[in-house]
């Protein structure tokens, strides 16, 4: 096993750098100019050198590498600076970008909180939601439950949130007015009170992520109690004379969590994604709207540096997910 | 097929020669019509595609019927509210003239979403038809070919571990404005959404079609078909093609419905279609900052991407069971 995960984090060096590199050349296509919203009086020389100035000067195989450094090697540096106080980075050129001509990880640590609170949340209750939903449908399989189920989980299939989203705003916000429609998100929890609005304001955004995780868990659940439901261990199990219950709860749904626990992990970039069109209905500034800023101005760095996150995300939380079935079933072993 | 299922009821009696001896022979059923009695079970699947058969009439002859400029500004019949609000509100601005109602330049709505219907569906059935073509060559080859095996499924591994919603903002917004010079507004846009989606969502069908061929590679009818020297090449059309049929018709409704969506969300996010140039997730869009007080806009285009995809995946969840062998004739 261990030897199994050595080689699996060292077959994703290569993949995150191959990424890295696909990403960086897009990029570098761009016909879009970072310039382009400078005033048009600026001489043409002058325009030179302030590209010079943002580092687009240099052919892609100098720059490409010095990206790499600074992503790797310059920023975490500055992070164990922070953290201890000490001088490892020595002034070292960080990743800028260009709008905002702020170190980009400043600009990504602010955001972050928003993001995380929403998208966390929304994916916990998603997975809380699905999991007895998924039960349910499998043990008492073509009942009412179960097709109710069904067609809840196509329905979160087939409405995207930009639509679902915004029916939740014309319905809460417009008509009956219990919820805000905008997440304030310098909105500071102190009181009993503020607490009651920071959970009204993120009902919404929450749900409609929810919906999503709930309709493909819920699926992947019901498929795999249904799997291990006609298993002849459950028969045995039931032959004991053990209640209910305790089969139901104790054995089959156990061994129905494995492949289930997986698809989680493996949903969770996914509803980072997801979270860019969110953000953009209920207007939470986080990562998703950074991006989208980031993209509408030729911030190369900002778009560069978030997509790539994203990327990490992904190898990571594949990694995460074949280790994790590995150390669960037993009869899986890699080696 | 018609030998192994003696106890269904024949249903064409066939006489043969004289009457005195009627010999009952089941006529040969094709499999596609035994395929549409399974799909016919399904009653999601039936509604299912219904509604789509619907909706293609709807902006393809709808237009036609309809014969309102969806374009056309009629200032003067700005905002006006669809015809049902006057059930609610006898002094809402309503005109059977436009019974969906207009939007804030007068556009006839109902003009517009079928306008903007036939974009987004256009952009799904040819993404669709791209991921498709893409997967499956893709699939095949690896699957067929040892030697391309490795290096076509790293590349797909690699390019599932792209974060491709991101990706194709910035794929959307690089090349814009090359492709509306090269191939004019409309063309442009609609070349490079549909690329976009066709390349960021062949991966699955890849992976699917792969895994068949080399299950069937194994399978004594492609023995006997090489034993008598078939090429490669006439392997992969007449014996390979035709046995994952059915894995690629069903993850061609969840292309279509990906598209469909993918399209709306680009639209959605403003990196679409030109503003003058309406699909339904454009529609939506631009109604989004009014919809306090015209919740009905954002609410037919949202009604028909929703009720469009929700079809398209009963349709799929049908075939499923359709073509699945194992369930089918029972």
């Amino acid at each position: 096993m261990l030897t199994y995960t050595f080689r699996r984090v060292l077959i994703s060096i290569p993949t995150l750098l191959f990424i890295a590199f696909v990403i960086f050349m897009l990029l570098e296509l761009a016909p879009g100019d970072p310039m382009a919203s400078m005033p048009l009086t600026i001489p043409p020389e002058i325009r030179q050198e302030m590209r010079l100035a943002l580092g687009l000067g240099e052919p892609w195989y100098v720059r490409f590498p010095l990206w790499l450094r600074q992503f790797f090697v310059v920023e975490p540096q500055y992070w164990i600076d922070n953290a201890f106080g000490t001088n490892f980075a020595d002034g070292a050129q960080r990743i800028i970008s260009f709008q905002s001509r702020s170190p980009v990880f400043d600009t990504i640590a602010q955001r972050m909180p928003q993001t995380l609170w929403v998208v966390g949340m929304s994916y916990v209750v998603g997975v809380l939601i699905a999991l007895p939903i998924g039960i349910i449908s499998a043990y008492r399989q073509y009942s009412v439950f179960d097709q109710a189920g069904t067609f809840v989980s196509m329905i979160g299939f087939s409405v995207p949130p930009f639509f679902s989203g915004v029916l939740l705003i014309v319905i809460f916000s417009v008509q009956l007015k219990w919820l805000p429609s905008i997440y304030d998100t310098t909105h500071v929890v102190d009181d009993w009170n503020s607490f009651i609005f920071q959970l009204k304001q993120m009902i919404m955004p929450v749900m409609v992520l929810a919906l999503q995780t709930t309709a493909q868990v819920s699926r992947y659940m019901r498929a795999s109690m249904l799997d291990n439901l006609g298993q002849d261990y459950v028969r045995t199990a039931r032959a004991k004379g053990m209640s209910e219950s305790v089969v139901v709860m104790k054995h089959v749904v156990r061994n129905s969590m494995i492949p289930v626990v997986t698809v989680i992990a493996l949903g969770i970039p996914s509803i980072f994604g997801g979270a860019i069109i969110t953000e953009q209905i209920f207007k939470v500034n986080g990562l998703g709207q950074l991006l989208i800023i980031a993209l509408q101005g030729s911030d190369i760095p900002m778009v560069m540096t978030i997509t790539f996150l994203l990327a990490v995300l992904i190898v990571m939380m594949n990694l995460i997910a074949d280790i994790l079935y590995g150390i669960l079933d037993p009869r899986i072993r890699y080696d | 097929m018609t030998d192994s299922l003696p106890q269904r009821p024949a249903k064409p009696v066939l006489t043969a020669g004289d009457s005195s001896a009627p010999l009952t022979v089941e006529k040969t059923r094709s499999q596609w019509a035994d395929v549409w009695d399974q799909f016919k079970t399904h009653k999601g699947a039936v509604f299912g595609l219904g509604f789509l058969i619907f909706i293609t009439l709807f902006v393809t002859v709808g237009p036609m019927i309809w014969g309102v400029d969806p374009g056309k500004l009629d200032i003067r019949n700005k905002d006006v509210r669809p015809i049902y609000i006057a059930l609610m509100d006898s002094n809402a601005k309503v005109s059977w003239a436009n019974p969906m109602g207009t939007d804030n330049l007068g556009r006839d709505i109902m003009a517009n979403i079928m306008q903007g219907g036939r974009i987004s569906l256009a952009v799904g059935w040819t993404a669709m038809i791209l991921t498709l073509f893409l997967g499956t060559t893709i699939g095949v080859l690896a699957g067929y070919f040892r030697r391309l095996d490795g290096i076509l499924m790293r590349f797909t591994d690699l390019v599932l571990a792209l974060p491709l919603l991101p990706l194709l903002l910035v794929m959307m917004l690089l090349f814009r404005d090359p492709l509306r010079a090269a191939f004019g507004p409309e063309n442009g846009i609609f070349i490079l959404i549909v690329v976009g989606i066709g390349i960021t969502s062949w991966m699955h069908t890849a992976r699917i079609v792969r895994g068949d061929v080399m299950a069937l590679k194994e399978r004594e009818f492609v023995l006997a078909a090489r034993s008598i020297g078939t090429p490669a090449r006439r392997m992969i059309t007449r014996h390979l093609l035709p046995n994952v049929l059915s894995p690629i018709m069903v993850s061609a409704t969840l292309g279509l419905a990906t598209a469909i969506i993918t399209e709306s969300a680009l639209s959605f996010l403003g990196l679409g279609f030109p503003s003058d140039f309406p699909t339904w997730g454009k529609i939506l869009f631009d109604s989004v900052d009014r919809m306090t007080s015209f919740p009905e806009r954002v609410i037919w285009p949202g009604l028909a991407i929703s009720l469009t995809v929700l079809s398209v995946n009963y349709i799929g969840d049908g075939l499923r069971d359709a073509l699945d062998p194992r369930i089918r004739g029972l």
